[in-house]
């Protein structure tokens, strides 16, 4: 497999600030990678290098095999959807679209005809006449789309792309980009801080914390196994289980997570672990009701069924969970 | 402990401040006319009033025998305008005006760039200092230092000998037209003069433009392969055009209609607003004065006419 971007030890910092520090990723070609992480996590940073508006502080940069330290924005083979699209306003959706072209150099009418073509694929055939200023939020991220593959480049780099939509329009473009990425075959850097858009759409996550990778790998392993505290924390809303309670069930790990969902308000069978607390608290999330557990002081989340029904606060109760679901974690 | 039963909705204020506060809250209109009546009742009647009046007059003409104006609708006035002298002194005066303006425009977008794109903090605030503070000071002193700083005497004279470059300078005045004896009295020395005075007028409506445009325009032109000569010509020039239209309607403008800085500075021919001056001063010609200022007001609205058509405002 070849690979797309590669970064070796890769450093930006703004004065003291290390923005992204000693970051180490392969991106390998075709795949759709996300970049998950709380704001100034260094994701977008990590993006702008590989779009060329930042040069690294230190460490060195592939792309296709070439270094790009050094190479302007307008010499890479990548094209990036801005946050906010970053249309020009003084042109219409049709010349937004050509616009790469335009300064290729390529014909009128060939360019006319491509930039036609990119706005169909993105469903917006014949808006080329209008200008940015007509078109809903929805509709101008589909314009910044367009004009990003209309260039046909190697990498497509995506910086929150879909922050401001509302959710139905949301979760309509996470799968249209997601079935778009895998017709074109083209390489999609996303950009997030919404863990759901990146396990959902990602065929690799690479969560970010304080300009450092916390854990790089697939949604399941990323959801299942978080490799830190930080990563158990955001991704989801994982229990961390303090020390103490780790040795209590007899494990060495100074840390371990468990998932709200791998829980059971029930007594023990067949081997699960338990644990003894109190009902602390309860909400309904819809399909789930989320309790709160308090075990010797920790408070524990458990997603129990809907259909379930909760005791009342204050009630004892034993919950369990498969030996299994709970992951040993490093101090981080 | 007592208890002060408090209604939710506050008693009406007392006194005349509390009710007209009060007024205005639900006539917000009748704020707007008592704020824009007067400045509206000013600019229409006065300002406007006394242009038609200007209007007018260059349609009535001078009895060349007893210096009497003859009110009597004529385009003889108009006639005489067109005539060699005065056509020479508008073509004159239209030249300076956009030679002035296309210069101070190419200084100006430079500085206005900087200051819109990287001046933070204390540089943001010495940037705004710098092109204000030769407003402060007054016209005439700023024309006569200029005066002082051009002339043969001058420490731009002492600066070219020093470097050895006088011969650079001789040549330039040597060049007919634009030369003359020394730079106070030549056409070069006007221009400088007009473009150093106008520049102000220049650079804030062009930063003004410049720092509306986001950053991220420039890096998608970038991202899409635009080399940075395309992105300013493709995205930058265009955002900033109404800026530079606005600061160059300034500039333009201002240089038709100045009569001190050629008076003081150049050669003894007339710009209009010298010729403005000695037509309804000593010459006593009101309306050869009159039909000399409708020059620039006809000039501006073709100005902004064009502009207009070039799409400067578009993106407003």
């Amino acid at each position: 497999m070849t690979t797309a971007v590669l970064f070796d030890n890769v450093s930006r910092y703004f004065g003291a600030v290390r923005a992204v520090d000693r970051v180490n990723l392969d991106i390998v070609e075709g795949e759709f990678f996300a970049m998950l992480g709380p704001s100034g996590s260094g994701k977008t940073t990590c993006l702008r290098l590989m779009a060329g508006f930042e040069q690294p502080t230190g460490g060195h940069i592939e792309i296709f095999g070439e270094t790009a330290e050094g190479v302007p924005p307008y010499r890479r083979s990548v094209n990036t959807v801005f946050q906010d699209y970053a249309l020009f306003p003084h042109l219409s959706i049709l010349d937004n679209v050509a616009y790469g072209l335009m300064v290729k150099g390529i014909g009128r009418e060939e360019r006319r005809k491509a930039a036609e073509d990119a706005l169909a694929m993105v469903k917006l055939p014949g808006y080329g006449a209008r200008r940015p200023g007509q078109l809903s939020g929805g509709q101008r991220q589909r314009v910044a789309l367009a004009r990003a593959l209309v260039n046909k480049p190697k990498v497509l780099l995506l910086d929150e792309p879909l922050g401001a939509l509302d959710l139905k329009l949301r979760e309509q473009m996470q799968e249209e980009l997601k079935t778009l990425q895998k017709s074109l075959g083209i390489t999609f850097v996303f950009v997030t801080h919404d863990q759901g858009e990146a396990l959902s759409m990602a065929d690799r996550i690479a969560v970010f914390n304080e300009g450092r990778i916390q854990q790089l790998g697939r949604p399941e392993e990323v959801y299942n196994q978080p490799k830190t505290r930080f990563v158990a924390d955001f991704v989801g809303s994982s229990n961390v289980l303090s020390t103490k309670l780790c040795q209590t069930l007899g494990l060495k790990a100074p840390f371990a997570s468990l998932r709200p969902e791998a829980i059971a308000i029930a007594p023990a069978s067949n081997g699960a672990l338990s644990l003894a607390g109190t009902i602390a608290g309860q909400s309904f999330l819809g399909a789930t009701n989320r309790v709160v557990v308090d075990v010797e002081g920790a408070r524990i989340a458990v997603a129990s069924p809907a259909a379930h029904a909760v005791p009342s606060i204050g009630s004892p109760v034993t919950i369990s969970f498969a030996a299994r679901d709970l992951h040993p974690m490093e101090d981080a | 402990m007592t208890i002060v039963a408090e209604s939710i909705i506050l008693p009406e204020r007392r006194g005349a401040a509390g009710r007209l506060s009060d007024f205005f809250w639900r006539h917000p209109y009748a704020l707007l006319a008592v704020l824009l009546g007067p400045p509206l009742l000013w600019l229409g009647v006065v300002y406007l009033g006394s242009l038609f009046a200007l209007l007018l007059q260059s349609f009535f003409s001078i009895d060349d025998f007893s210096g009497l104006i003859n009110y009597e609708f004529t385009l003889a006035t108009y006639r005489q305008l067109l005539s060699e002298t005065n056509l020479d002194i508008i073509i004159r005066t239209v030249t300076m005006a956009a030679a002035v303006t296309l210069v101070s425009a190419l200084i100006a977008f430079p500085i206005a760039y900087y200051a819109a794109r990287y001046a933070r903090g204390k540089w943001k605030v010495l940037f705004y200092l710098g092109v204000m503070l030769p407003l402060w000071s007054s016209y005439l002193v700023k024309i006569y230092a200029w005066k002082l700083i051009l002339a043969k005497e001058g420490i731009l004279n002492w600066f070219f000998e020093k470097l050895n470059l006088l011969w650079l300078l001789d040549a330039w005045l040597a060049v007919p037209v634009v030369g003359g004896n020394s730079l106070s009295v030549s056409y070069t020395g006007t221009f400088i003069v007009f473009v150093y005075v106008w520049m102000p007028f220049m650079i804030l409506p062009i930063q003004a433009a410049l720092e509306r445009v986001p950053t991220n325009l420039i890096e998608a032109s970038s991202d899409l392969g635009g080399t940075p000569a395309q992105t300013f010509r493709h995205v930058l020039f265009p955002l900033a055009l109404p800026g530079i239209v606005a600061g160059s309607i300034f500039t333009f403008s201002l240089t038709l209609g100045d009569y001190i800085i050629p008076q003081i500075i150049g050669s003894s021919r007339l710009f209009i607003g010298q010729a403005v001056y000695a037509q309804q001063g000593t010459a006593g010609n009101i309306p050869l004065a009159a039909a000399f200022t409708v020059v620039p007001i006809v000039i501006m609205g073709l100005y902004l006419w064009m502009a207009k058509r070039m799409g400067a405002f578009d993106a407003l």
